[in-house]
């Protein structure tokens, strides 16, 4: 007994999806988490630590993904089945299964409690939900529940201070208890007519639904209401994430401005100054500018998620989404884009479907950024006349068509990666729309800070390796003394937009362009600011660099080029924060390839076709 | 009759769940999900395009279904009790 006693009890919390599982794991291991991946997939991997004060022992418990039968049919659920049988390479059997079940949806859920039940280990069965219970006069018989299922069965209220107490008490009871594997039913036993054995002996219901969602639902889903309240909804969304982050991205950008500059003073000016300003702060500061935009994606998104209202706009949706070959899923990941592919990427962890995953992330890049945005406006504030075409502005017509231009890019390349699909089996979309819940503020918390470390760790570190080598290929090898030209010019990144400049002279580049094409890898904006540079221009910020250079590239540049660069940033797969963050969330480095070579395909092509064809017309 | 025939906020009750081709995994999710033999179902919201997805309410829970997978179930002739 004192080896048991030595080693740490690991328990595993199992149940369907919706089932308040999380926010039970929540309070029970408060903060004390930590998120990582199965070994081998992209399955996330939720452990803690639970502490028992009465008994002094400590658990592991582990927080496994949402199921809906061990016969698994996702990826995630095959984790669960695994893990539960004690199967998974690398994970441990857990010693306790905890199978927690909505008190207000237990017709499907004692179902799945059934089937875990007969793998045999110890196990408890945990009642959640109880006060929503209560409040829909659903009477449930626990004593008769325990003793039919012959399991021990508690009450929880994962959302209320202490109401996992008597769960940890059973707990406790449990662990200090040798276990006898058995199972309790036949062979193939109908599992069905079981449960409904169960709810006849225990459960009384006045009602199948809750009065609140029927309400809500007639509103939320209605054809026209609904799609007017989505609208709203997803107005506010982007709204926030492109408004509201703003000042806080200034702020950090300032803060590392400032932060640089005091580096900067107390180094000797030199290659190491450089490295440390330019370089290291320089790259951290591109790193956690993103924050402020994923952290208020993710406030809504798990707010959205938690209250249930997420899979309704699924609902809303799919059919849209599904002739283009995604799911309804992907509406919000791919609306966030137009913000910031990052933070757009990472929602996709919201789409169960795998396929329907991938397709979202390879196609979020086509929605077109806010950091695109300083290159539309110096483009078309040099190239197209301020002049207005019946009710509209032209300038605004041409911004409005790189808009569209994206957007229908993204459509066709997710339809045609849907043609071309081995895989050509019917994807279900079998969305459960559970009841509405007001979310708990612990629980969006604990959540936000798991994306924003989730973000800093695993994507934080990409971006400053790659800005570092940026770094020193801008900056090396060092202008000759007396040099004429700006030093861009004589750094390896100048040299290589030299070299560039024969590849796309047909898509009407000049060596200028090639060059302010290799410091926009780190972000999209900054080849504005490097055109000013190489155009030996001064300028303090973007607003100054767009000024100074409007004359220069309307005189020096024709329609035809302007054009084609315009094009080129409606693809450009040129901006390495966004192939960093799409090999961390697919964990495949061919995808993250793949990602790179058809965006910069179908940029090069339409490019040259857009150059060859305005020449044609005489824009040469 | 079958899923996608029956009228909104029309209660009916389950036959069973039919099988479109081999290894069905679809249709063996439904059966988990509720779909079974005597258990009532009804279609309590119907998608803004097409009509699509259907909502179905099979015991305690909804659940959004495509036409071509509420088209495996079955449904018992006559209406509900």
């Amino acid at each position: 007994m004192s080896a048991a006693e030595a080693s740490t009890l690991r328990l595993a919390l199992v149940g369907n999806p919706n089932c308040g599982k999380t926010a039970l794991f929540n309070q029970l291991t408060g903060s004390r988490q930590k998120v990582a991946n199965y070994a081998g997939v992209t399955v996330e991997r939720k452990e803690g630590r639970l502490h028992s004060s009465a008994s002094g022992r400590s658990y592991a418990v582990l927080d496994l993904p949402g199921a809906y039968s061990l016969h698994a049919a996702s990826l995630d659920e095959a984790v669960t089945r695994d893990v539960c049988r004690g199967f998974y390479p690398g994970e441990p059997a857990p010693d306790v299964l905890v199978c927690v079940v909505d008190a207000t949806n237990l017709r499907l859920h004692l179902r799945f409690a059934l089937e875990v039940r007969e793998l045999g280990k110890p196990m408890i069965l945990a009642v959640n939900m109880m006060d929503a219970a209560l409040r829909r006069g659903i009477a449930i018989d626990l004593a008769a529940l325990e003793r039919e299922l012959g399991v021990p069965v508690v009450e929880t209220i994962a959302v209320k201070h202490g109401g996992a107490r008597a769960l940890v008490e059973r707990i406790d009871a449990v662990a200090a208890q040798p276990h006898e594997p058995r199972t309790h039913l036949a062979e193939g036993a109908d599992l069905h007519a079981e449960t409904r054995r169960l709810l006849s002996l225990a459960v009384a219901m006045p009602t199948r639904t809750a009065k609140i969602d029927d309400a809500l639902d007639r509103w939320l889903l209605h054809p026209v209401f609904g799609l007017l309240a989505l609208i709203v909804v997803m107005f506010l969304i982007f709204q926030a994430v492109y408004a509201w982050a703003t000042p806080m991205m200034d702020m950090i950008e300032a803060g590392t401005g400032w932060l640089g500059e005091q580096a900067g003073g107390l180094l000797p000016e030199g290659p190491l100054n450089s490295l440390l300003v330019d370089g290291i702060i320089g790259g951290l500061g591109g790193v956690v500018v993103f924050l402020p935009q994923i952290l208020i994606l993710f406030a809504f998104i798990l707010a959205l998620e938690e209250s249930g209202y997420l899979p309704r706009a699924a609902f809303l949706l799919d059919r849209m989404m599904a002739s283009a070959g995604l799911s309804g899923r992907s509406f919000i990941p791919l609306l966030s884009s137009f913000a910031c592919a990052i933070p757009g990427i990472m929602a996709t962890r919201s789409i169960q479907d795998p396929r329907d995953r991938l397709a979202t992330i390879l196609v979020a890049p086509l929605m077109t950024c806010s950091a695109r945005l300083p290159v539309y406006a110096l483009l078309i504030g040099a190239f197209v006349p301020d002049e207005k075409v019946g009710i509209f502005n032209q300038q605004g017509l041409v911004l409005f068509g790189l808009y569209a231009a994206g957007i229908a890019s993204a459509l066709l390349v997710s339809w045609v990666m849907k043609k071309w699909r081995r895989d050509k089996g019917e994807h279900a979309l079998l969305l459960e729309l559970p009841s509405y819940r007001i979310p708990h503020p612990r629980d969006l918390l604990i959540g936000l800070y798991e994306r924003a470390m989730i973000f800093l760790k695993r994507v934080g570190g990409i971006i400053l390796a790659l800005t570092i080598l940026l770094w020193f290929l801008l900056n090396f090898p060092a202008p000759p003394e007396g040099a004429m030209g700006p030093a861009i010019d004589y750094s390896f990144a100048g040299r290589i937009g030299h070299a560039m400049a024969v590849f796309f002279a047909p898509l009407g580049f000049n060596w200028q362009i090639c060059i302010a094409l290799i410091p926009g890898l780190a972000a999209r904006e900054v080849a504005v600011a490097s055109l000013a540079t190489i155009y030996a221009l001064s300028a303090a910020d973007d607003d100054a660099a767009i000024q100074a250079l409007t004359p220069v590239i309307s005189d020096g540049w024709s329609l035809a080029t302007a054009l084609s660069l315009l094009v080129w940033f409606i693809y450009a797969p040129m901006c390495i924060s966004t192939l960093a963050t799409i090999k961390r969330e697919t964990n495949s480095w061919k995808q993250m390839g793949f990602a790179t070579f058809y965006l910069f395909a179908l940029a090069y092509l339409a490019s040259l076709v857009t150059y060859q064809v305005a020449k044609a017309l005489g824009a040469g | 009759m079958i899923l996608t025939e029956l009228p909104s906020r029309t209660p009916a009750i389950v036959d069973a769940v039919e099988d479109h081709g081999p290894q069905d995994n679809i249709a063996r999710r439904l059966r988990e999900l509720g779909f079974v033999n005597g258990e009532e179902v009804e279609v309590v919201a119907k998608g803004p395009l097409g009509a699509e997805p259907l909502l179905v309410q099979v015991g305690f829970t909804r659940f959004a279904l495509r036409r071509s997978e509420a088209a495996r179930v079955r449904l018992r002739n006559g209406a509900a009790s």
